[in-house]
């Protein structure tokens, strides 16, 4: 899968999970501190980032993972 | 034929794949029962994806413990998923657990009581509140199955959270004496610590994971929710038809043992 539709793809869930407007969702932006993305919502994300791409991102990565743009390029190199 | 052949299960606390509950829920399914998961507010969402993730996919029903209505409506939404009028329930887990952060870590003499009380609401009363909602629908022989981290001595960090567990025990006893002429058991599994995301809210709580991998005398794995979930599924069954107001471990023996 491309960048531009990984990038995509998690748009969607991020605007299904925690209401965040597609155009926000940009690589830069940090999901606690510019998304308001709280743990909860972090792990059910990860929990639709599963099912639609078929990448699994443990625990302890999840910790690693701040930005949009580190789950998109988690996504593209697990794929 | 499983164990669970034929039962139906109502399990809540569903919410991650570490769960106690997601382990507990896929051997149910496994040992043959019908299986309804429950879970809250913004956990609803994440338990209904993770329902689909079990070997058959599970209904959801809301049920925030704190919530009268959610309650007393309970029993007529479950029917709705056992079959209608005349339904019945088999088994009841309870794997809910909740502490604010101020009510957990140290400085325990200063918790506010709001912070206390909320912990006893969600951790303690309910399994006294699901045990009544669900008590229409228990059938001739039932059992309730809760969990608890062994509350015989003080944790570290475990604050008011320990205080609620150990009231946990003492209303599975009281549960087990009232519901016991109606043939209702009632018991807890005492789980070693388990990384899911109510422990991990628990600041400094991997000081128990070092704890247990030295001292238990089986070992532990703090990743590993098999041994609990199958327990689980052992007292819900028909194997301890004589058992009620019990705790058993599941700690790989660190209880059994000093240091
Ligand atoms: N993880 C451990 O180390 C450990 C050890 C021993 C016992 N336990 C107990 O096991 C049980 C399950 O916890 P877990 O470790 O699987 O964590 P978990 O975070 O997966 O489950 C806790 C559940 O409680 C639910 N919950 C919280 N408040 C609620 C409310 N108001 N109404 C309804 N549900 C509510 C949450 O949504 C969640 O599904 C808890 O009672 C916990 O104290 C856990």
């Amino acid at each position: 899968m491309s960048r531009e539709d990984i990038q995509s793809g998690l748009a969607e869930i991020l605007e299904e999970v925690a209401g965040v407007a597609p155009a926000d969702a940009t690589p830069e932006k940090s999901f606690t501190e510019d998304l308001d993305v709280d743990s909860l919502s972090m792990v059910e994300i990860a929990t639709a980032v599963e099912d639609k791409f078929g990448v699994a991102i443990p625990d302890d990565e999840l910790g690693n993972i701040k930005t949009v743009g580190d789950a998109i390029n988690y996504i593209e190199k697990n794929q | 034929m499983g164990i669970l052949e034929g039962k139906k299960i109502l399990v809540t606390g569903v919410l991650t794949e570490a769960s106690i509950a997601y382990a507990t829920a896929r051997i149910a399914q496994e040992e043959g029962a019908t299986v309804v998961l429950s879970n809250f507010g913004r956990a609803m969402s994440l338990c209904q994806r993770i329902a689909k993730r079990l070997p058959r996919e599970a209904p959801v029903v809301e049920l925030d413990v704190t919530d009268a209505e959610h309650l007393a409506t309970l029993a007529d939404r479950l029917r709705e998923h056992l079959g209608g009028e005349g339904a019945t329930l088999d088994g009841v887990v309870h794997s809910i657990g909740f502490a604010p952060q101020e009510a957990m870590g140290e400085g325990f003499t200063e918790v506010a009581w709001e912070h206390a009380a909320t912990a006893f609401q969600v951790s303690t009363w309910s399994l006294a509140s699901l045990t009544h909602a669900c008590r229409p629908l228990f059938g001739e022989r039932a059992s309730v199955v809760g969990l608890t981290f062994d509350a015989s001595v003080a944790w570290p960090v475990y604050g008011w959270m320990g205080a609620a567990k150990a009231a946990l025990e003492s209303t599975s006893r009281y549960l087990a004496r009232e519901l016991g002429p109606e043939g209702v058991r009632v018991n807890l599994v005492a789980a070693g610590p388990l990384r899911s995301m109510a422990m991990k809210s628990i600041p400094g709580s991997e000081q128990f994971e070092d704890a247990w991998e030295k001292r238990a005398p089986l070992g532990w794995s703090v990743t590993d929710t098999e041994p609990s979930g199958r327990a689980v599924c052992a007292l819900l069954s028909d194997w301890f038809p004589a058992t009620t107001g019990e705790i058993v471990h599941v700690d790989g023996g660190f209880h059994a043992v000093g240091v």
